[in-house]
């Protein structure tokens, strides 16, 4: 076994006791049930999930990230004085961190929607709302990571991390109507639909709203997605963006992390 | 593996320069610390002791410099660290490990099981492994720092205030175990800010100040050069010569 999967096995067991992760994963488990309960259909059912995944998700994830990330220091310390090299440290603290999260949620709302026979027939969509939920949880995490690294002072990396947080799930939209009617004599269909590529939950949102053909519910950015690529491209392109959304942070902090003095 | 190559030195340290910020912690540090024996990096607070130390183990990496640990310099691949014991100030562990899943953790990742673990024993901390490090005391923390340092057989073991936080009974079973390693044939650093342990433990000496080596040498030639026979009044003496 690899120094980096020894590490993540550490970091797993760690991260899974942890009361916080349980208490994500009950909470989606309730909700989703209960809409189950409530409402009936799968498709319903995820789509009244889709507002909540696209805030919890960024926001659970940065925090409890960067959270974990300032108690880790000891952790970390002790490895580096070990033969570990920081790639597999890194890795083993992504790994440790990003899958628990995606885990919690995945179970979460998988084990009602299994129960609830809530799959079939909506297939494609539960594929998506997983997805979307998992791929919103690796970009979170690693920008978790990159405040961690970037902010010796936990108060103020847990304050950056709620700011970008704030920003991207709340903020973002709001900021691009304003534009939109400030220049609305002007052409704007690139510019919001690179607005919207640069957003990671807005990426999420039309992700999850293609599917479902609702262009009422995609926001001024996702309309203007939607429009523009259709449901098949859009959702292609939009899952590569978010890919990159994931590996660009991550590569910064890989960097940032080989260069840190402990 | 505590037996090293007789004649290379443990440590070679050239140029190491590290700026944190506008503060010049290390500013062109050059020593050689002889195989086997036991250097004392003595000098004010501040004087970037523990910096160096970080450096050699890779935690903090010099601005410019070479550093070579047993005859290999050192470079982006970790494996040289197996052959380094470390026991960093302040014994800072994961605070919801238990002192036992620490030492079964760095066995793990080493894929060792021939360790060193008379220190346990010697310490009497059996009971106190079984417990969360958030709750021990400051002591306890240490002696677990120890069995850590120790616990590889390492061909070199570095001690950053070793006995800080240890009661004189528990001091003297570490100074006991130095001294057993040493007569293997282990290198010890060591730093400290009680002169009486250097003298005691250790052979050689280099005195720091504002990250540079003012002094290197075995303890005899610092006694010889400074007239006194007290290492605490030699130290001094060389201070207030840096201040002159």
């Amino acid at each position: 076994m690899s120094a980096a999967a020894r590490l993540l096995r550490y970091q797993l067991r760690d991260v899974i006791r942890s009361r916080w992760l349980v208490v994500y994963a009950l909470l989606f488990l309730v909700l989703t049930d209960a809409l189950f309960r409530f409402g009936g259909s799968g498709s319903r059912v995820i789509l009244s999930l889709t507002n909540v995944v696209l805030a919890l998700i960024p926001l659970v994830s940065i925090v409890f990230g960067t959270m974990y990330l300032y108690n880790a220091r000891e952790f970390i310390e002790l490895m580096l004085t070990q033969p570990v090299g920081r790639r597999s440290l890194f890795a083993g603290l992504y790994g440790g961190l990003a899958v628990p999260l995606s885990a919690a949620f995945a179970v979460g709302v998988g084990v009602p929607f299994a129960i609830h026979g809530g799959i079939a027939g909506q297939a494609a969509g539960f594929a998506m709302l997983i997805g979307s939920g998992v791929l919103l949880t690796l970009v979170f995490t690693a920008l978790a990571v990159l405040v961690a690294l970037r902010f010796q002072d936990r108060a103020m990396g847990l304050g950056a991390a709620i700011l970008i947080w704030l920003f991207a799930a709340v903020l973002y939209d709001g900021l691009l109507l304003l534009l939109v009617a400030w220049f609305r004599d002007y052409p704007l269909e690139s510019p919001v639909l690179v607005a919207t590529l640069l957003n990671p939950v807005d990426l999420g949102r039309v992700l999850l709203l293609l599917q479902f053909d609702l262009s009422a519910l995609l926001g001024y950015t996702g309309a203007v997605f939607e429009r523009f690529f259709g449901s098949g491209t859009g959702t292609w392109v939009s899952l590569a963006a978010l890919s990159l959304w994931v590996m660009l942070p991550l590569a910064g902090g890989l960097r940032m992390f080989r260069r840190k003095d402990w | 593996m505590s037996i090293a190559v007789a004649g290379t030195a443990a440590l070679e340290l050239a140029g190491i320069r590290k700026r944190f910020g506008r503060l010049q912690v290390l500013d062109g540090v050059d020593a050689v610390l002889a195989n086997g024996r036991v250097t004392a990096i003595v000098g004010p607070n501040a004087a970037g002791k523990s910096t160096l130390i970080k450096c050699v183990l890779g935690l903090v990496r010099p601005d410019e410099g070479r550093i070579r640990v047993l005859g290999e310099p050192i470079g982006d691949d970790p494996a040289y660290r197996t052959r380094i014991g470390y026991m960093p100030q302040g014994a800072p562990f994961p605070e919801n490990l238990t002192g036992r899943e620490i030492l079964r953790m760095l066995k793990g990742l080493r894929g060792e099981s021939a360790t060193d673990e008379e220190l346990i024993h010697r310490f009497n901390l059996g009971s106190e492994l079984a417990k969360p490090i958030r709750t021990l005391s400051g002591g306890t923390r240490q002696k677990l720092n120890a069995v850590v340092a120790f616990l590889f057989r390492p061909a070199v073991v570095i001690l950053d205030e070793p006995t800080a936080g240890l009661d004189p009974l528990a001091s003297g079973i570490l100074k006991e175990k130095i001294q057993e390693a040493v007569e293997q044939g282990t290198t010890v650093v060591l730093t400290s800010h009680i002169m009486s342990e250097i003298e005691e433990l250790a052979t050689e000496v280099i005195f720091l100040v504002e990250g540079r080596v003012h002094f290197q040498g075995t303890m005899e030639q610092l006694r010889r050069t400074t007239g006194e026979q007290r290492l605490e009044r030699a130290v001094a003496r060389l201070m207030r010569a840096r201040v002159a």
